[in-house]
């Protein structure tokens, strides 16, 4: 049987060390897997990131995008198509109503600075990194 | 039915299958887009994802009584990037489908808007003796 002696201290210590573990895996298993609405692409540059997702049919006033810290919060709804009522489905495959989909971010970006277009149904997303941030070249000057 | 105002997103995107020793004539990927049929009083409506679909491209061919829609999708990679995480594939859309003869073919319309076209099938004039007037081709 598993048992250890521990102070409360190395309790935390443990359960975060397995908590890292599982973030891990479901980390990886998220890029298997299929993710929640609306599935997204990322993209990077030396300037920041740049993030894709196909949400046809969403109005873009329908569409709240928000970072907080390193997080961003993609939000927003799909109307249901405007039927009487004697309407009657033969197929139905699209989804309609409300979705979320948070992400979180490798570095801080300037929330000030993010720009989003949308067309077609696919929307764009560029996070330019926060500008201090960015790594920095340091010449090596000989002596 | 109609009063339905939820209903869960699928977000795989399934590929179109090409049958063994057949090849396409494009290259890259195709994708069978999500649709709703509904049928209404005047017609038959169909709702189609197609994101990344513009009205130019665009292909709506009505052959006898088979229907194909197929959307091409510029892929449009954004340049001085790389990807880093991909959850969705880009490609283009196809799907067939074959027409009830319920359907007054030279008065249907497609409009397209923010990646979903909508195409409206007005019932030929005459009393409906049947039902179901689209079905999807295998």
């Amino acid at each position: 049987m598993w048992w250890r002696t521990v102070d409360g201290n190395s309790v935390w210590q443990e359960m975060e060390k397995m908590r890292r573990q599982l973030d891990r895996m479901a980390d990886n298993m998220t890029f298997r897997s299929v993710p929640s609405f609306p599935a997204l692409n990322v993209w990077s540059n030396a300037d920041g990131l740049l993030v894709t997702a196909e949400v046809p049919g969403v109005q873009p006033d329908d569409l709240d995008i928000a970072i907080v810290n390193q997080t961003l919060t993609l939000s927003g709804r799909r109307e249901p198509a405007d039927l009487d009522e004697n309407a009657r489905y033969h197929r139905r495959e699209r989804g309609c109503g409300e979705f979320k989909r948070t992400i979180e971010l490798p570095y801080r970006v300037a929330a000030d600075k993010v720009e989003a277009k949308f067309k077609h149904g696919v929307l764009t997303i560029v996070l330019p990194r926060v500008e201090e941030e960015k790594p920095r070249r340091i010449q090596v000057q000989a002596a | 039915m109609s009063d339905e105002t939820t209903r869960e997103f699928e977000v795989e995107k399934q590929m179109v299958e090409t049958p063994e020793g057949v090849e396409t004539t494009r290259t890259g990927r195709t994708y069978v887009p999500r649709i709703d049929i509904v049928e209404l009083n005047e017609g038959i409506r169909l709702l189609a994802d197609l994101p990344g679909v513009a009205e130019n491209s665009l292909d709506i061919v009505l052959e006898n009584d088979q229907l194909t829609i197929e959307g091409f999708v510029e892929v449009e990679r954004p340049s001085g990037y790389e990807l880093v995480h991909t959850e969705y594939g880009i490609g283009n859309f196809r799907r067939v489908f074959k027409l009830s003869d319920q359907v007054d073919q030279e008065k249907i319309t497609a409009t397209i808007k923010h990646g979903v076209l909508q195409m409206d099938m007005p019932f030929a004039s005459g009393p409906r003796t049947r039902k179901i007037a689209v079905q999807a081709a295998s």
